[in-house]
């Protein structure tokens, strides 16, 4: 594989390196990409729930992410609690956040009279790099692990391929969330509430629903979601204040691919960018294993401007 | 052309020779090198911003990648000077000329995207070029080069005892990308460039064409940009890919902008004037590098002054409306 690999290789976990490629090996890199993919997919739909409902990107998503994993990081170190088990208090967390930073910010910079995209962009970059300024201050910018947690560099074998098993039970936890997200928005009065303020949100302010309430929940159920994938993330993933940047763009290719708004079409994108990434691994050094992700989303987008599954 | 706004341009002119005038005393009175540093960064990012500001503020394609072209001109000046002996004031156009034809190449399928999906590919490339340098042996690559320093010299751009040089040179590229920005917003094109910006299909209908303003604003655009890159290459002597080609240039690029106000002439170097040196100076006064300080206050402005300040704070300087568009209840009481 040459002498390219010169960055640490710690991101996904996915196998690497200098092995011949046979059978095997792609049926290995696949399976791996997928159970990535998945949880890429569970970083990702956060993103796309909030685009699709007020058109706004978020592009402090990544480090909704580092927090959530920091989240984690501290329940663990002083708690002894389990990633899994933080799980839901981070998601909680996150879902609280998600809403002050909708009440505090975003509501303004919808509002804004001149340059409006330029602010909805600006406004979520500021936080973006606020959010890296103050991790860095308060947590230093040292790398930290979850050192022991009841997944962490377990393997399973199933039929002779090995899955690491925090990917695993990430893979299942994003199925359950997409599963549950499908459920929510289909069947419950919010997730009603929900799509009827992303048809047209002038129309639900008539019959009596507060816009200001149901963006707020959504930005809250956004930001639950990617919590959820950060304490997953937490399992097998260093902890540091930069580490929501690389999957931050990740994430935006990923809704990206699946078209903004497109709820499952973040489902479908993950998957993409998983498999996407396991193959680039195979063909090319490691530290070039995003240039795939990214060839992808360009080419995509150069021949569908609207994404996969985008409208309009 | 009325006759207000041909005034309005005159005076522009005017003073923007007696601030570069100024401007050009300074270092005569200051002559410690920390703050000489720091005031040819100032004038660097000034420069940078208004080349980024063509593309993204008047024509309003907003560009995260800009790091793109500035890493392309640092990298062929110090390439072509380490490898084949081309001085660098010939390497910082030929890198200024490659950048302005690759951002037309690029912009050849992503001038078809909007909003997000633009935004997002401009990120996108520049990770990919940053990556493929880490990669590129022949280039250094994550190694980056270091360009040789062998006496003071203005032939070879190299000056290892004073700063005063770069200073002035900065100060003409600040000047230079001012004085095109000025030209330019007069000019069919920056007509054409507003009007893409505010409404792309209409300015279709009414003959303009769009995607002929857009290439010519990312070229005008890139070949600035990417000779600062030149010049930054020079002045710190010694560059990798994610020190010239990381997003943070990109970022840095666009900030001033966006704080002095985004599309307009002066906004710009009026952000840069304040941002640069604030965060250089918290940088050393509060924190010491890599506490994240600089990025709490950049983070901390960037938030405060797009929602405070949309239209930047170069519109503090605006003239008050005129009579007519007063109130009608202060009219009335007049």
């Amino acid at each position: 594989m040459g002498p390219g690999v010169r960055q640490d290789d710690i991101e996904t976990g996915l196998e690497h390196g200098a092995k011949p490629v046979t059978a095997e090996t792609i049926i290995q890199s696949l399976a791996s990409g997928l159970l990535m993919g998945l949880l890429y997919g569970l970083i990702a739909v956060g993103l796309a729930l909030i685009f699709g409902l007020m058109d706004v990107v978020n592009f402090a998503h990544g480090e909704f992410l580092m927090i959530a994993m920091y989240v984690t990081f501290f329940l663990f170190a002083y708690f002894a609690l389990d990633p899994l088990l933080a799980a839901p208090l981070v998601a909680a967390a996150l879902f609280i956040f998600g809403a002050v930073v909708y009440l505090l910010i975003v509501r303004f910079a919808v509002r804004a009279k001149a340059n409006t995209g330029m602010v909805q962009i600006f406004s979520t970059f500021g936080l973006a790099v606020l959010m890296r300024g103050l991790a860095q201050y308060f947590f230093t910018p040292d790398y930290r692990s979850v050192t022991h947690s009841w997944l962490g560099g377990k393997t399973i074998s199933v039929g002779g391929i090995y899955l690491p098993e925090p990917q695993l039970v990430g893979a299942l936890i994003a199925i359950a969330a997409f599963a549950g997200l499908y459920f929510f928005i289909n069947r419950t009065d919010f997730g009603r509430a929900l799509e009827a303020t992303r048809e047209d949100a002038g129309a639900v302010a008539l019959v009596g629903i507060d816009k200001n309430k149901v963006f707020a929940l959504g930005w809250g159920l956004g930001a639950a979601l990617v919590g959820l994938a950060g304490a997953v993330m937490a399992i097998f993933f260093y902890v540091f204040p930069d580490v929501g940047a690389s999957f931050a763009t990740i994430a935006y290719v990923t809704v990206a691919l699946g078209g903004f708004g497109s709820v499952f079409g973040a489902f479908a994108g993950g998957i993409i960018v998983g498999l996407v990434e396991a193959v680039t691994t195979l063909i090319l050094p490691a530290s070039l294993k995003t240039v795939g992700i990214y060839a992808v989303y360009l080419l995509v987008v150069f021949i569908r401007p609207r994404g996969l599954f985008g409208s309009i | 052309m009325d006759q207000a706004f041909a005034q309005r341009r005159r005076r522009d002119l005017i003073v923007a020779a007696c601030l570069a005038g100024l401007a050009a005393l300074v270092p005569l009175f200051v002559k410690d090198v920390y703050y000489q540093n720091i005031m040819v960064l100032t004038l660097m990012y000034a420069a940078l911003s208004q080349s980024w500001n063509i593309l993204s503020g008047y024509c309003g394609q907003i560009s995260l990648g800009h790091a793109l072209y500035f890493g392309l001109g640092a990298y062929t000046t110090a390439l072509l000077y380490t490898k084949f002996g081309v001085l660098p004031w010939f390497g910082m156009v030929a890198g200024g000329l490659i950048s302005a034809l690759v951002a037309m190449v690029l912009g050849y399928p992503c001038f078809r995207l909007r909003g997000h999906y633009f935004v997002i590919a401009t990120i996108v490339i520049a990770e990919i070029t940053l990556l493929l340098f880490q990669n590129w042996d022949w280039a250094g690559a994550a190694l980056g080069i270091t360009i040789p320093m062998k006496r003071d010299s203005w032939l070879t751009f190299q000056f290892a005892r004073s700063k005063l040089p770069y200073f002035y040179f900065a100060l003409a590229l600040a000047c230079i990308a001012w004085f095109v920005t000025w030209w330019l917003e007069d000019s069919k094109w920056g007509y054409w460039w507003r009007a893409v910006k505010d409404n792309p299909d209409a300015a279709e209908s009414l003959g303009v064409v769009v995607f002929n303003s857009k290439m010519g604003a990312a070229a005008v655009s890139a070949f600035l940009v990417a000779v600062g890159g030149g010049f930054y290459a020079q002045f710190v002597s010694y560059i990798d890919p994610e020190s010239v080609m990381g997003f943070q240039f990109s970022l840095l690029m666009a900030l001033p902008a966006v704080l002095g106000g985004i599309g307009t002439l002066w906004g710009p170097a009026l952000g840069a004037v304040i941002l640069i040196p604030l965060t250089e100076l918290t940088r050393s006064y509060i924190g010491g590098s890599g506490r994240g300080v600089d990025l709490i206050v950049y983070g901390g402005l960037i938030i405060a002054i797009s929602l405070a300040r949309p239209q930047g704070l170069v519109s503090l300087f605006a003239r008050k409306p005129k009579a007519d568009a007063r109130p009608v209840r202060e009219a009335v009481a007049s």
